[in-house]
């Protein structure tokens, strides 16, 4: 059991670690889906231990938001590439002090 | 007829408003309207005091009752005046010497272009003024007390156009408001003792009251006396008050709001009666000064000025008088009103020659005016004679009453007012022979000639009362008129007997004329005044108004402003310090928390990780613990 657990701790950091350090908006995107994804396994892997569904039934609440996620993230993304004709985040800091 | 009493304030009154604003063809006959109100109020109050002469003694009060002034749960003021023997004598003293001086000053003022307006406040001021010895309740008392304030400010400052007229305005009102200070305390006191202000219920009631209270009122009154009447230590206003029209200086500085605070003690007379402390403090004050006064009457070369000085020192006499409680009362009285005479007369008189010496007032520039205004010399001699008591003239009969009395309560006391008397003699010597006898130093271009008829008759007028006023005390005719008001007084019996005292008087007055004599008819008198450092001491002091005006600096004015300005730098750096100091802060932590809104999304996201990472770690501390 702790080897699924150890997967989602390992998939996690990933992720967390690509959001901090990419500048690529897709790339960015794509390790907070694998964070995401990693939450999902963890849950999935307690259901199993617990021997219950509560963990299963919040895993597909977290597939559900995380589509709806994808769907705003991405089309920000594509309406800010064509504002300027650039993904990287850190060139998108507009909003600050 | 005593219900129409108001008459007397309200005709002098509405010429006063109406002159006001009346527009410019008033011009013309404006003094004349100005003139006649105030005569047809002499003459109604020559028909009141007439028929009180016919009543007896018991009906000689008459009052009467406007209207309710204020009614207010238990706190009722009516607007109430009361003409009896003190009040009677006071309309025709202000009414009659102010006719005079309304008609004199057609001619004084007829190239002033404002003449309409000087007797509009001229006319104010005798309304107030009848209002203020008419009253019959403190408050209204206040408010001619107020009025001729309020009158004295605008004639003082009536050349407004000249710095120290308006500088010397606003001294006077504001040293008044000192004085007022008191009055309007005192009426509170009343109020709240005995749940009236009227001056017959309070000085009633007073004899019931703790003596701590009377004292309290005695000096609280004083205060207001000594503000109105420009004593000791409130008298710095009245020389520089002299920068008004010299008409002014007669009326209102010399003959009569300058007494109120003289009627003042003496209406309240069951308050000083029934307080030994505060008659003391009324006998002290009359006697310094009345010596104070006269010191400064000796060195002051301004003709006005030296005429201001013995004005104070003159009203010092009749403080003196009325602290000397019911054997003094009717003296002060008789005093004040032949020194309305005699210094009203000698006023006028040093403004016919001032409008001879173009308007030059400095006694040093004068000499030798006798033979070119014969009219105004001999109406000012019969002023002077008066004045320093040579018998039989009006200030004779007064001043020997007075100092008989002071000797009757105390030695000292006696003496004081002896010495003044002295001295008194000895400054209106010396102004007599400065600007009438001795040699003539004139500036150039000066062409004394004698006043218009219209100036000279008054003066004629003055001289005659000066002259006769002592016929009030033929038979004790004053003492006994004023009986009822102010209490029967056994008469002292002195060491030695009122004749031997008259004796000394006279003998004394003698030496202070003869000094005079000796003193400014041994060289010729300087046209310039001599430079302080050549002067003895006392003249010094003297010119220097015994350094009131420094005092005042000091004890007052300075420290008046260090406070205010300490106040404008706690205002500043206070106040105003902590409340910029507050929205700085709040800047400073805006512009510190503004630091880490970078706008990089990794930065936010690192700040958010790294809080998770903290809640999760608590989080587990607190389980495991």
């Amino acid at each position: 059991m702790n080897e699924y657990i150890t997967l989602s701790l390992i998939l996690f950091t990933i992720g967390s670690v690509g959001v901090l350090v990419r500048r690529n908006a897709i790339v960015v995107f794509m390790c907070i889906e694998l964070m995401l994804n990693a939450t999902n396994l963890a849950f999935v892997s307690f259901s199993r231990q617990n021997g219950n569904l509560d963990g299963q039934v919040a895993a597909f609440f977290v597939m559900v938001v995380a589509a709806a996620e994808v769907v705003v993230g991405l089309s920000i993304i594509v309406s800010i590439y064509r504002a300027r004709r650039s993904a990287s985040v850190d060139e998108a800091s507009l909003l600050k002090s | 007829m005593f219900d129409l009493q108001w008459l007397l304030i309200a005709i002098p009154l509405a010429s006063g408003l109406g002159l006001l604003v009346w527009g410019k063809e008033g011009d013309r006959f404006g003094h004349l309207i100005g003139t006649a109100a105030s005569a047809l109020s002499f003459l109604f109050g020559v028909v009141l005091f007439a028929s009180l002469l016919g009543k007896d003694g018991e009906d000689r009060s008459q009052s009467t009752k406007l209207f309710t002034w204020i009614d207010a749960g238990s706190f009722h003021v009516d607007m109430g005046f009361t003409f009896d023997q003190l009040s009677g004598l006071f309309v025709l003293l202000i009414t009659g010497v102010g006719t005079l001086i309304h008609v004199y000053s057609i001619g004084y003022m007829a190239h002033d272009e404002r003449r309409r307006r000087f007797f509009a406040f001229l006319n104010i001021f005798i309304a107030a003024m009848l209002t203020l010895v008419l009253a019959s309740d403190y408050l209204v008392l206040f408010l001619g007390w107020e009025g001729v304030g309020l009158a004295s400010y605008l004639l003082i400052g009536f050349w407004q156009h000249k710095d120290s007229a308006a500088a010397a305005a606003k001294k006077a009102f504001v040293v008044n408001r000192v004085g007022d200070l008191g009055m309007a305390t005192g009426i509170m006191l009343m109020f709240s003792e005995f749940g009236t202000s009227s001056i017959h219920a309070v000085n009633g009631a007073i004899t019931s009251a703790s003596g701590s209270v009377a004292t309290a009122l005695g000096l609280l009154l004083l205060l207001g006396a000594c503000g109105k009447s420009a004593q000791v230590p409130l008298q710095s206003w009245l020389l520089d008050a002299m920068e008004g029209p010299t008409p002014v200086s007669a009326l209102i500085h010399a003959a009569t709001m300058v007494t109120a605070g003289v009627y003042l003690v003496v209406r309240s007379n069951g308050i000083f009666d029934a307080s030994e402390a505060a008659r003391m403090a009324v006998i002290v004050v009359g006697l310094v000064t009345l010596l104070a006064g006269a010191w400064i009457g000796c060195a002051k070369d301004d003709i006005k000025k030296a005429l201001a000085g013995s004005t104070m020192s003159q009203i010092g006499y009749m403080m003196l008088a009325a602290g000397l409680g019911p054997a003094g009362y009717a003296f002060a009285i008789f005093h004040l009103i032949t020194h309305g005479f005699f210094k009203a007369n000698m006023f006028l008189g040093a403004g016919s020659v001032m409008h001879g010496m173009n308007d030059d007032v400095e006694m040093r520039h004068y000499g030798g005016l006798r033979t070119f205004m014969p009219i105004t010399f001999a109406t000012f001699g019969l002023g002077y004679l008066a004045i320093i008591g040579v018998p039989p003239f009006a200030g004779f009969w007064s001043k020997d009453k007075i100092i008989e009395a002071a000797f009757g309560e105390n030695f000292w006391v006696g003496l004081g007012a002896l010495l003044g008397a002295g001295v008194t003699a000895f400054y209106m010597t010396r102004l007599m022979i400065m600007t009438f006898l001795s040699e003539k130093r004139w500036r150039e271009d000066v062409h004394p000639h004698e006043s218009p008829k219209v100036m000279t008759w008054p003066l004629i007028g003055l001289a005659v009362l000066s002259a006769l006023g002592g016929v009030l005390l033929v038979s004790n005719w004053i003492t006994e008129w004023l009986e009822p008001l102010t209490g029967h007084a056994e008469h002292e019996e002195l060491a030695v007997p009122a004749i031997v005292l008259t004796l000394i008087i006279t003998v004394v007055v003698a030496i202070g004329v003869f000094a005079a004599v000796v003193f400014y008819r041994r060289e010729p008198i300087a046209a310039e005044t001599p430079a302080d450092s050549s002067v003895s001491f006392f003249a010094r002091a003297g010119r220097h108004e015994l350094y009131g005006n420094e005092l005042n600096d000091a004890i007052v004015v300075r420290p008046t402003r260090h406070l205010t300005r300490f106040l404008v730098w706690f205002d500043g750096k206070g106040v105003d310090g902590f409340v910029t100091g507050v929205a700085d802060r709040l800047g400073d932590t805006s512009q510190f928390l503004r630091k880490p809104q970078t706008g990089y999304v990794r930065s936010y996201a690192l700040t958010m990780f790294g809080g998770v990472a903290v809640l999760v770690l608590a989080l587990l501390a607190v389980t495991l613990a």
